[in-house]
């Protein structure tokens, strides 16, 4: 894996998130209530909707423009809803975030 | 011969309300009659409710035969099969059918029953259209059914429905039309419609409403159905089930007197004398039956007459209705429609799928909806029979009968560790103490009792719920809290409830209450948290520490989010009023961050339209140099005053209403309310201002002003109501601060200020605003009080760098990597 470092846990509320700015688009990168931190597409599988402007609750973020609610380790709707995000793989080390994203190094070398 | 000393009765129909007449008869005067029957349908009587079994499989037509052969041969009846009656000569008293017989009578029964009613569209007769009424159609159905092709039913009520499923297991392909926006609709309330309209749906039938069918298409045999609306349905079997009219044609055309039915008076007779008519043909006091209850009560009475009992008469009542599809439990009885001298208690639980909703007025029961249990369907029913006075239940009522007197269903450990000094009624000034000794001194055990001695829960109601706790904790057992709908699925608590134990127990931070009062969730969700967030806004504008991470992106950016993720700014402008300088100031904001769209709003301001997050700091900082604030355009809080040019250039204005919108808006904004408060003054009764649309509006006339409010014009329209007439300017603005403050206070998050006021009773707020100087100065105060910590230009601080996180990405990552 191809670990990029994005910054520190501490530069994103807790119950919040945070976007990173990529070639593929935005990540979004949350920290939930117990320090734990997520990484999906910033684009809810619904109609686009920025995720990282959403509520953060439990392990799940709640879309801002029509309430889809996502899992953050799934990327799944929840509830009656259906769709997903692609979740990215993101590693906290001390506080130090980084993420990978193999496709895209790959997608931007081309 | 012995017929000769029997008196001969002769009966046109041979369903089901004849042939309970008869055996009721046969008990009554056995021997008396000599019986003669002529049945249109070539069969005996069989259980024509029966039929839909019949249709899906599960019952043979044998099974459903109420009386076979030998019950006619036992008692001496002479039943002519397939024999139409076409004539009656009531001079001659005799009867004449389509096969040519003639029988003369005594006395005659007319039992022709009903025909369906068939929708006079073209294509009605085309091969494959029939109704459902009678054996041969079922069988026409299951003919039908073989091809396993598509079918529409045509008709959402019992019938239609019933039809569908039996197709539907036999094979075919159903849709099912209604023109009306929910299922069954004279039997169910809206939501039970709902919840049966998702349940025929998981069955594979498919539910079109409001469809209104315009011609069924074919050339001899039907090939689909054309909506009104264009869309075109293929079908091969069409079946119309939208109702039955009384068939009536013969006893017309004999001069008996018809109106739908054939009119009958309460002893089943007719304006002959000597001609009785019952079932779904007759009419008995304005009403005509479809259902088998109030029919085979016809018989009854019709029998005890014929017996020469002349005294039984027909009383309407209620019937129950239940759907025979296997699997689908409904029920439904009385009077459901909504009234303002109606109660209703309802029970919802979406996971289990039950909806049960009782309609009381004066205390009992009028009306029953009950889906997915309907167990007690039968004890409500008998409650509502009876006229039973159900106050002394009322509170376990909607549970059924095997609750009455059971153990309490939900914990009450927040009230139980309550101190007795808690204040549990705030309209009533009524602590938690009081209502416990009330209780035990003077012998209560029923909410309307408490609330007459002590005062708790008798105004605003919104602490009903608690006093209930108050009451199953002092009498145990016997007592059981009514059912309260959960703010959402963290917490069995409803809004009112949680406010109130806010104060009492004086949480102050969200998870203090999630904590308290036992939240099922962590952290909670997006609908409880900004919910939360309002009320520790609201209750404690001092102490709390306002949330941004349970306020909705709005609130928490100070700007609406767009479809694209971009936002709109809307600066205020003080009572619609802008300058040269702010507009130039708007301008070249607009040139400077190429705003894609300038619009003007409906309250008066100017939107600026597809500003990027990262940007808004910026574009505020522009706008604040021009003397701009906020104008809190997605708030759930006071929005916008509009004001028309009143008495300073209007030649009808009465009064300054530009001045006092302006001045309203600088006392009020950057409070929060349960949801978005939008206000207008009108300088006079022309009202160009719009304000009785308003959720406050202020009419000004020359006696002073007219202060509105709870109108709305969104979803829903509604007109304001009056609150009352002031003065001065001064007092306008009191008693308009007062009733935010009180709404504020009551009302349930997102809960627009005219469903509260129709929650609370106007009545109520007048008083408590209007009539109670005490009451508004305190309602007032409080306002004030809050205020002084509200209004803070939330764009001048993000300007000077707060929360700078929001508006700047975390990283920009991948690009400078795929380039070295």
């Amino acid at each position: 894996m191809n670990w990029i470092a994005i910054g520190d846990i501490s530069d994103i509320p807790l119950r919040g998130a945070r976007c990173v700015k990529t070639p593929i688009g935005k990540i979004a990168v949350f920290r939930t209530a117990e320090n734990k931190v997520f990484a999906i597409e910033d684009h809810c599988p619904h109609k686009g909707g920025p995720l990282s402007q959403g509520i953060v609750h439990g392990n799940a973020v709640t879309c801002p423009l029509h309430n889809w609610v996502i899992s953050l380790e799934t990327g799944k709707a929840l509830g009656a809803d259906e769709g997903a995000v692609r979740t990215i793989p993101v590693r906290n080390d001390n506080g130090a975030l980084s993420i990978a994203l193999e496709n895209l190094t790959l997608a931007a070398a081309e | 011969m012995a017929e000769s000393t029997l008196e001969k009765l002769v009966i046109i129909g041979n369903g089901m309300a004849p042939g309970r007449m008869l055996e009721e008869l046969f008990e009554k005067a056995p021997g008396r009659y000599q019986v003669t029957i002529f049945n249109a349908e070539p069969r005996v009587n069989y259980d024509r409710i029966m039929l839909s079994p019949v249709l899906s499989g599960e019952k043979d037509y044998e099974e459903i035969i109420i009386h076979g052969d030998g019950w006619y041969i036992k008692h001496g009846i002479t039943l002519y099969k397939g024999h139409k009656i076409v004539a009656i000569d009531r001079a001659a008293k005799t009867v004449t059918s389509d096969h040519g017989v003639t029988e003369s009578y005594d006395k005659l029964v007319i039992a022709t029953g009903s025909v369906p009613f068939i929708i006079p569209v073209p294509g009605k007769d085309l091969q494959g259209v029939i109704t459902y009424r009678d054996l041969d159609d079922v069988q026409a159905m299951l003919l039908a059914a073989q091809s396993r092709e598509k079918a529409v039913v045509i008709g959402g009520g019992l019938l239609g429905l019933e039809a569908a499923a039996g197709l539907k297991s036999r094979g075919m392909e159903v849709t099912v039309l209604h023109v009306m926006p929910t299922l069954m609709e004279r039997q169910l309330d809206p939501a039970a419609g709902y919840l049966l309209q998702k349940a025929v749906e998981e069955r594979g039938i498919k539910v079109l409403t409001k469809a209104n069918t315009k011609r069924i298409l074919g050339e001899t045999r039907v090939e689909g159905i054309e909506l009104e609306d264009g869309r075109i349905i293929p079908a091969t079997l069409v079946v119309m089930a939208v109702g039955i009219r009384p068939s009536a044609g013969l006893a017309k055309e004999a001069g008996l007197a018809v109106n739908r039915g054939i009119v009958v008076d309460a002893g089943m007779q007719t304006s002959d004398g000597d001609i009785m008519a019952l079932g779904e043909c007759a009419e008995v006091g304005g009403m005509v039956y479809g259902l088998v209850a109030p029919l085979y009560e016809m018989a009854r009475v019709a029998a005890s007459h014929l017996a020469g009992d002349r005294k039984a008469a027909f009383v309407h009542s209620d019937t129950p209705t239940k759907l025979k599809v296997t699997g689908i439990n409904l029920y439904s009885v009385g009077d459901f429609a909504d009234g303002d001298d109606r109660e209703e208690i309802v029970l919802r639980d979406a996971t289990a799928g039950i909806y049960k909703r009782l309609v009381l007025k004066e205390n009992r029961i009028i009306g029953t909806v009950l889906y997915g249990d309907t167990a007690d369907g039968a004890w409500f029913n008998d409650l509502l029979k009876r006229g039973t006075e159900i106050s002394e239940m009322r509170d376990t009522l909607i549970f059924g009968q095997a609750y009455q007197g059971g153990s309490p269903l939900d914990p009450t450990a927040a009230v139980a560790a309550l101190p007795d000094d808690a204040e549990i009624c705030g309209c009533n000034g009524v602590c938690k103490g009081k209502i416990v000794t009330t209780i035990t001194s003077k012998g209560l055990t029923s909410l309307d009792e408490v609330r007459a001695h002590t005062k708790a829960s008798a105004s605003c109601g919104s602490c009903t719920g608690l006093v209930e706790q108050i009451m199953s904790l002092t009498l145990g057992e016997s007592y059981n809290p009514a059912a309260v709908q959960p703010m959402c699925n963290c917490t069995e608590l409803g809004h009112d409830d949680v406010r109130r134990l806010i104060k009492a127990k004086g949480l102050k931070t969200i998870p203090a209450v999630m904590q308290e009062l036992e939240w099922k969730t962590s952290c909670g969700c997006a609908k409880c948290r900004p919910a939360l967030n309002y009320y520790l806004v609201c209750d404690w504008p001092d102490d709390y520490a306002d949330d941004y991470q349970s306020r909705f992106i709005n609130e928490r950016v100070h700007a609406n989010i767009q479809k694209d993720g971009t936002y709109s700014v809307v600066p205020r402008m003080w009572g619609g009023v802008t300058n040269s300088q702010e507009l130039r100031a708007i301008a070249d904001v607009v040139d400077k961050f190429n705003v894609p769209l300038v619009k003007v709003t409906g309250g008066q301001r100017i939107d600026l339209l597809g500003i990027e997050k990262e940007d808004l700091p910026s574009v505020w900082a522009d706008l604040g140099k021009a003397g701009f604030v906020s104008g809190q355009a997605y708030a759930k809080g006071l929005r916008t005053v509009k004001t028309c040019v009143g008495s300073q250039w209007c030649r009808f204005g009465t009064q300054d209403s530009t001045g006092l919108g302006i001045r309203i808006e600088k006392f009020m904004w950057g409070s929060w309310t349960p949801a978005k408060l939008k206000m207008a003054v009108s300088g006079c009764p022309r009202n160009c201002a719009e304000a009785t649309c308003k959720d406050i509006g202020v009419i000004c006339v020359d006696s002073g002003f007219e202060i509105h409010f709870a109108g709305a014009a969104g979803l829903d329209i509604k007109g304001t109501e009056v609150l009352g007439l002031v003065k001065t300017e001064d007092e306008a603005l009191e008693h308009i601060v007062a009733l935010t403050q009180m709404y504020r206070e009551q009302a349930r998050y997102l809960e627009r200020i005219y469903k509260w006021a129709k929650r609370i009773g106007l009545d109520e707020i007048r008083r408590q605003i209007m009539d109670d100087a005490e009451k508004r100065k305190g309602f007032y105060d409080r306002f004030v009080f809050s205020q002084k910590f509200a209004q803070v230009d939330p764009w001048s601080e993000r300007v000077s760098g707060k929360d700078k996180h929001e508006f700047r990405p975390m990283a920009t990552v991948g690009f400078n990597q795929a380039a070295e």
